[in-house]
C-alpha cells in the first residue's frame, strides 16, 4: 500500500513539473509581446526595452523558467498587468467562487446520478430503464446555458426564490451566497449527471453478470440488497474515474455558466485575462488548475486502493 | 418423502424450449447425479429451483421443496429459502465471490441476513464453518479478499457460504470441474461429509460420468432437457439400458485407437539415430517475489526448477500435474513465450533460448499451440479463414491470396471440416468445432511440435473423444509430436506414449504412460492417480458395496 501511494506521488510529483514547462512553453510562443500591451501602442521602442529589462523579459529562457516557478512555490504569482495587483489576491477572490460552485455541483451530480444508475441497471432494458435513460440522453444534448437560462426563468423571475445572477459574496451571509450559487449549481450539474448516470448504470450492468452476484443472490439476498452491497462497489472504478474528470472541469470548464449568471469565478478571470493579453494571469490560473486535476487525479487513484483491495496487495 | 420433488418441468426462454418434462426427486441425506452435456438443461434446472433464473424464462409443472410449492412462491419466500434451506456451490470459483468483501464478510453476510445474528455471534459462526471446510483461523483469518486464495480454497469458502446455515439442500453445480484432481478428490469428499453430517440433499450437477458416480445415489442423465434415463447409479452405468447411457459412458472412457505408438518407431534404426526435437536442459524460471514493504521482496519463487527432459520427432508426451505445479510456466519457456532464468531450450538442434523474436521466427514455424478455451482464443470478429491463417506471417516467403486460401481449405479438411466454413465467424461454430479449429490453426504451417494446454478439459465428452481422435490421427498422418499439459489422466491414457509428472517445479518421474500410471512411483504421481476419477472403478465399487 504505501509503495502504490509513493509511486503515484511521484507521478503526480513529475506531471506537475512536466505540465509547468508545457504552460510556460506555450506562453512563451506565442506571439504578443507583454511590455509593448502594457504600454500601450504609442509607447516608444526604447521605452518597451526598458520595462522589458525590469519585467526581466529579456532574461534566458531557463533562468525565467525558474524564476517564474520558484515563485509559483512560494505562491508568488506574480503582478496582473491589468490589474496591477498581485495574481495572488485575484484568485483569492475568486476562489471562493469557484471552489463552492464545483463542489456543490459535484455532489449534486453524485447525488442525482448514482440512484439514477441504480435504478436503471436494476431494471435493464425494461421500460423504467428506457424512460431514465431516454432522460439522460437529453441531460447531455441539451447545453447547459440554455438549461441555465430556462431555470433563472422559472425559479427566479417566475417563483423569485433565488437571485437571477451576481454573488453578493460571503460576508453577506452564507445563506444569501449559497442562495445565488444554487441555480449554476443545478445547471452544471444536470448534464454531468446525466453523464454520470450512464456511466454508473454500464458499469453495474457489467458487475450485476458477474458470478458473485449470483452466489449473493444464492444466499438469499434480495435484489435490491445485492444491488446496493455488492454490485455498486464494484462498479465504483469507472464512477470515480468520471467524477475526477468532472471535478476538473467544473472548476475550470464553467465560463458560460459563470457569465450567464454574473459570477465572479475563476473562469472569467481566465477569459478576461486572456482577452486583455494579461499573460501572468493566464499562466498563474492555468498552473493553479492543472495543479487541481493533477491532486484531483491523485485522490482517486488513492480511492482505487480504497475501493479494491486487489490494488492495495499489488505492487 | 422426498425433500426436492420436481415434476413435469417444462421451461422455455423466449420462444426457444430449454426443459420439458424433467422430473426428478432428492430425499434427505441422498446424493442426486444430474448428468448430461453442456445444453442439456442440468444448470437451468437447478436456476429454476432456485427461482434465479433470466427473467424472460417461463416455467411450468411443479417444483416441491420441503412442502414449498417453489414455483408459486413470492419473491420473499424465495429469499427466505435461498442460503437457509437450499444452498448453492457454482463452478467456477475464481470468480464466485466479491473481490471486494472479505470472506468473512461474505460467509457471515447471510448468516446475518437469515438470523438477523449481530455482527459478532455471525462472525463467530463463519469462523466456525470455515475452520468446518478446512481453512483454519491461522492461516485463513476472516479478514483475507478472495484475490489472496487459490482455486481450491475459494471453492471451500462458497461452499462455507452455501452450507452455512445448514440447509436441507445443496445443489452443486460443476463444484470441482475447474480444480486438478487432487483438489477435486478433496472437494468432493467434504461435500461427502457435509451430507452425511446434516443428512443433507445433495443434487450434483456434473457432465463428468465418474465423478457422479463415485458421489450419487441415484442418477438423472438429461438430454436436449429431456430425461433420458434415471435410477439407481450402479445399476443404471452397469446395466446401460439406454443407449444414451451406453454412448455417455462409453465416450467417458474413450481412447484413440492408434495404429503405431511411438515406442513401435523407435524400433526403427532411422528414427532411432535422428536427433530429439525438444531438449529441456537444466531449465529454471524464478519469479521476483511479492513485495513486502518499498524496499523489501519476499524470496523469489521458482516456478520451473532444474527441468530437463526432450522429445523425440513424432512423440506424443503427456506433461502432468497439479494446477500451479509449473508446467504452464514451462509450456510457455518452451513456446519460447518467456525466458529461463537458466538453463537452454534447444528445438531441431538449435538453442532458442535468448534469441530475438526475428532470429526465432523458423523455430516459431515449427511449433504451434492449442489452448484451453475454445472460446476465448478467437477474435470474433474475424473470419475462419484470417485466423486458420495467422500463423501464416512466420512462412519465409508470404504466401498469395489463392495459396492463402488453399493452405486454409487444406488445414481445414485435416481436422474434419469444409472449405465453406473458411467464409464463417467463430460464433457459428460449436465449442468442439472451435477446438478443431484451433487445432486446424495449429497445424497449417506443418509444425514437427504442437503445444496442447488442456485442449479438451472444456469439452463434453463425446466432443473430447472425437477431438482425442483427431489429435490421435494428425499424430500419424502428419507424424507431428506433442506435448499435451493436463491434469486429466484419462486424457494422459488415451493419447500419449510417455508421460512426465510435475510437482513443485520438479519433473519427480518419468516414464511410458500406462507403466506410469499404473504402477506410479513418486508421491506426487501416486496422489493424482489415487484422486483420479475412473469410470470402471467407481462402478465396480458401488456394485461391490451393493453386494
Amino acid at each position: 500500500m504505501t509503495a502504490y501511494l509513493l509511486k503515484r506521488l511521484a507521478i503526480a510529483l513529475i506531471t506537475l513539473v512536466l505540465a509547468s514547462m508545457v504552460v510556460f512553453a506555450v506562453l512563451e510562443i506565442i506571439p504578443g509581446d507583454p511590455a509593448r500591451l502594457m504600454l500601450g501602442m504609442n509607447a516608444s521602442a526604447d521605452q518597451v526595452e526598458l520595462l522589458r529589462n525590469q519585467m526581466g523579459l529579456n532574461a534566458p529562457l531557463a533562468l525565467r523558467y525558474l524564476h517564474w516557478a520558484g515563485g509559483l512555490l512560494s505562491l508568488d504569482f506574480g503582478r496582473s498587468y491589468t490589474y496591477s495587483v498581485p495574481v495572488i489576491d485575484l484568485v483569492r477572490e475568486r476562489i471562493v467562487v469557484s471552489l463552492p460552485l464545483a463542489l456543490i455541483a459535484l455532489a449534486l451530480s453524485t447525488i442525482i446520478a448514482i440512484p439514477v444508475g441504480l435504478f436503471s441497471a436494476g431494471r435493464h432494458g425494461r421500460a423504467g430503464d428506457t424512460i431514465a435513460m431516454g432522460a439522460a440522453q437529453l441531460g447531455v444534448a441539451v447545453p447547459n446555458f440554455w438549461f441555465a437560462l430556462m431555470l433563472i426563468y422559472l425559479f427566479a423571475v417566475w417563483l423569485r426564490l433565488v437571485p437571477a445572477g451576481g454573488f453578493p459574496g460571503w460576508s453577506a451571509g452564507v445563506w444569501v451566497a449559497l442562495k445565488s450559487l444554487v441555480l449554476p449549481a443545478i445547471a452544471l450539474a444536470l448534464p454531468q449527471a446525466a453523464i454520470l448516470a450512464r456511466v454508473t448504470r454500464s458499469a453495474l450492468i457489467e458487475v450485476l453478470n458477474e458470478d458473485y452476484i449470483r452466489t449473493a443472490r444464492a444466499k438469499g439476498l434480495p435484489f435490491r440488497a445485492v444491488l446496493w452491497r455488492h454490485a455498486l462497489r464494484n462498479a465504483m472504478i469507472p464512477v470515480l474515474t468520471i467524477l475526477g474528470l468532472q471535478f476538473a472541469f467544473l472548476l475550470a470548464g464553467t465560463i458560460i455558466i459563470e457569465n450567464v449568471f454574473y459570477l465572479p469565478g475563476l473562469g472569467r478571470l481566465v477569459f478576461q485575462a486572456i482577452t486583455q493579453r494579461d499573460l501572468i494571469v493566464v499562466e498563474s490560473v492555468v498552473m493553479l488548475l492543472v495543479a487541481a486535476v493533477i491532486a484531483v487525479n491523485l485522490l482517486v487513484d488513492l480511492s482505487y486502493a480504497v475501493v479494491d483491495p486487489r490494488l492495495r496487495s499489488r505492487q | 418423502m422426498s425433500l426436492l420433488e420436481i415434476e413435469k418441468l417444462s421451461l422455455t426462454i423466449g420462444d426457444t424450449p430449454i426443459l420439458s418434462d424433467v422430473e426428478l426427486s432428492v430425499a434427505p441425506g441422498e446424493v442426486m447425479g444430474l448428468v448430461g452435456e453442456s445444453g442439456s438443461g442440468k444448470s437451468i434446472t437447478a436456476l429454476t429451483v432456485m427461482r434465479l433464473l433470466p427473467w424472460a424464462a417461463r416455467a411450468s409443472g411443479r417444483i416441491a421443496f420441503d412442502g414449498i410449492d417453489i414455483l408459486a412462491a413470492s419473491e420473499d419466500q424465495m429469499c427466505a429459502l435461498r442460503g437457509d434451506d437450499i444452498g448453492m456451490v457454482f463452478q467456477e470459483p475464481m470468480t464466485a465471490l466479491n473481490p471486494v468483501k472479505t470472506i468473512g464478510e461474505q460467509v457471515a453476510e447471510g448468516i446475518r441476513w437469515h438470523t438477523r445474528a449481530s455482527r459478532a455471534d455471525a462472525e463467530d459462526r463463519a469462523r466456525k464453518m470455515l475452520d468446518r471446510v478446512g481453512l483454519p483461523s491461522a492461516q485463513f483469518p476472516l479478514s483475507r479478499y478472495p484475490h489472496e486464495l487459490s482455486g481450491g480454497q475459494r471453492q471451500r469458502v462458497v461452499i462455507a457460504i452455501a452450507c452455512a446455515l445448514k440447509p436441507k439442500l445443496l445443489i452443486a453445480d460443476e463444484p470441482t470441474t475447474a480444480l486438478d484432481v487432487v483438489l477435486q478428490a478433496q472437494i468432493l469428499d467434504l461435500l461427502r461429509d457435509l451430507v452425511a453430517e446434516n443428512r443433507m440433499g445433495l443434487l450434483l450437477i456434473s457432465h463428468d460420468l465418474a465423478v457422479v458416480t463415485e458421489m450419487a445415489d441415484r442418477i438423472t442423465i438429461l438430454r436436449h432437457g429431456e430425461v433420458m434415463e434415471a435410477g439407481d447409479t450402479a445399476r443404471t452405468l452397469s446395466e446401460q439400458r439406454h443407449p444414451y447411457t451406453r454412448q455417455l459412458a462409453q465416450a467417458s472412457m474413450h481412447v484413440p485407437a492408434r495404429a503405431r505408438t511411438h515406442e513401435v518407431g523407435q524400433d526403427d534404426p532411422l528414427l532411432q539415430a535422428a536427433k530429439p526435437l525438444l531438449q529441456v536442459e537444466r531449465v529454471t524460471r524464478d519469479y521476483p517475489g511479492r513485495r513486502k514493504s518499498l524496499l523489501k521482496r519476499a524470496a523469489p519463487t521458482r516456478a520451473v526448477d532444474d527441468v530437463s527432459f526432450s522429445i523425440d520427432p513424432g512423440q506424443s508426451v503427456a506433461l502432468v500435474g497439479r494446477s500451479g505445479c509449473g508446467k504452464s510456466t514451462l509450456a510457455r519457456m518452451i513456446l519460447a513465450l518467456d525466458g529461463p532464468t537458466s538453463g537452454t531450450i534447444r528445438f531441431r538442434g538449435e538453442v532458442i533460448t535468448g534469441k530475438s523474436e526475428a532470429e526465432l521466427k523458423p523455430a516459431r514455424r515449427d511449433m504451434q499451440v492449442v489452448f484451453q478455451d475454445p472460446y476465448g482464443s478467437f477474435d470474433p470478429r474475424q473470419k475462419v479463414e484470417k485466423l486458420v491463417a495467422e500463423p501464416l506471417h512466420v512462412l519465409e516467403k508470404k504466401p498469395t491470396n489463392a495459396e492463402r486460401r488453399e493452405m486454409v481449405a487444406k488445414a481445414l479438411h485435416e481436422v474434419g471440416l469444409g472449405p465453406r466454413d473458411m467464409d464463417k465467424y467463430p460464433h457459428e461454430f460449436s465449442g468442439g468445432q472451435r477446438q478443431r479449429l484451433s487445432i486446424a490453426r495449429a497445424i497449417i504451417t506443418r509444425p514437427k511440435l504442437v503445444v496442447a494446454d488442456e485442449p479438451v478439459s472444456a469439452l463434453d465428452v463425446s466432443i473430447r473423444a472425437q477431438i482425442l481422435d483427431l489429435f490421435a490421427e494428425l499424430n500419424q498422418k502428419l507424424g507431428v509430436a506433442y506435448l499435451f499439459i493436463t491434469h486429466d489422466l484419462t486424457v494422459a491414457r488415451a493419447i500419449t506414449d510417455q508421460v512426465m509428472i510435475m510437482h513443485a517445479g520438479k519433473i519427480v518421474e518419468r516414464g511410458r504412460t500406462s507403466r506410469v500410471l499404473d504402477h506410479p512411483q513418486s508421491e506426487a504421481a501416486k496422489a493424482l492417480v489415487a484422486a483420479a476419477p475412473d469410470l470402471h472403478r467407481a462402478i465396480a465399487r458401488r456394485l461391490q458395496e451393493q453386494g
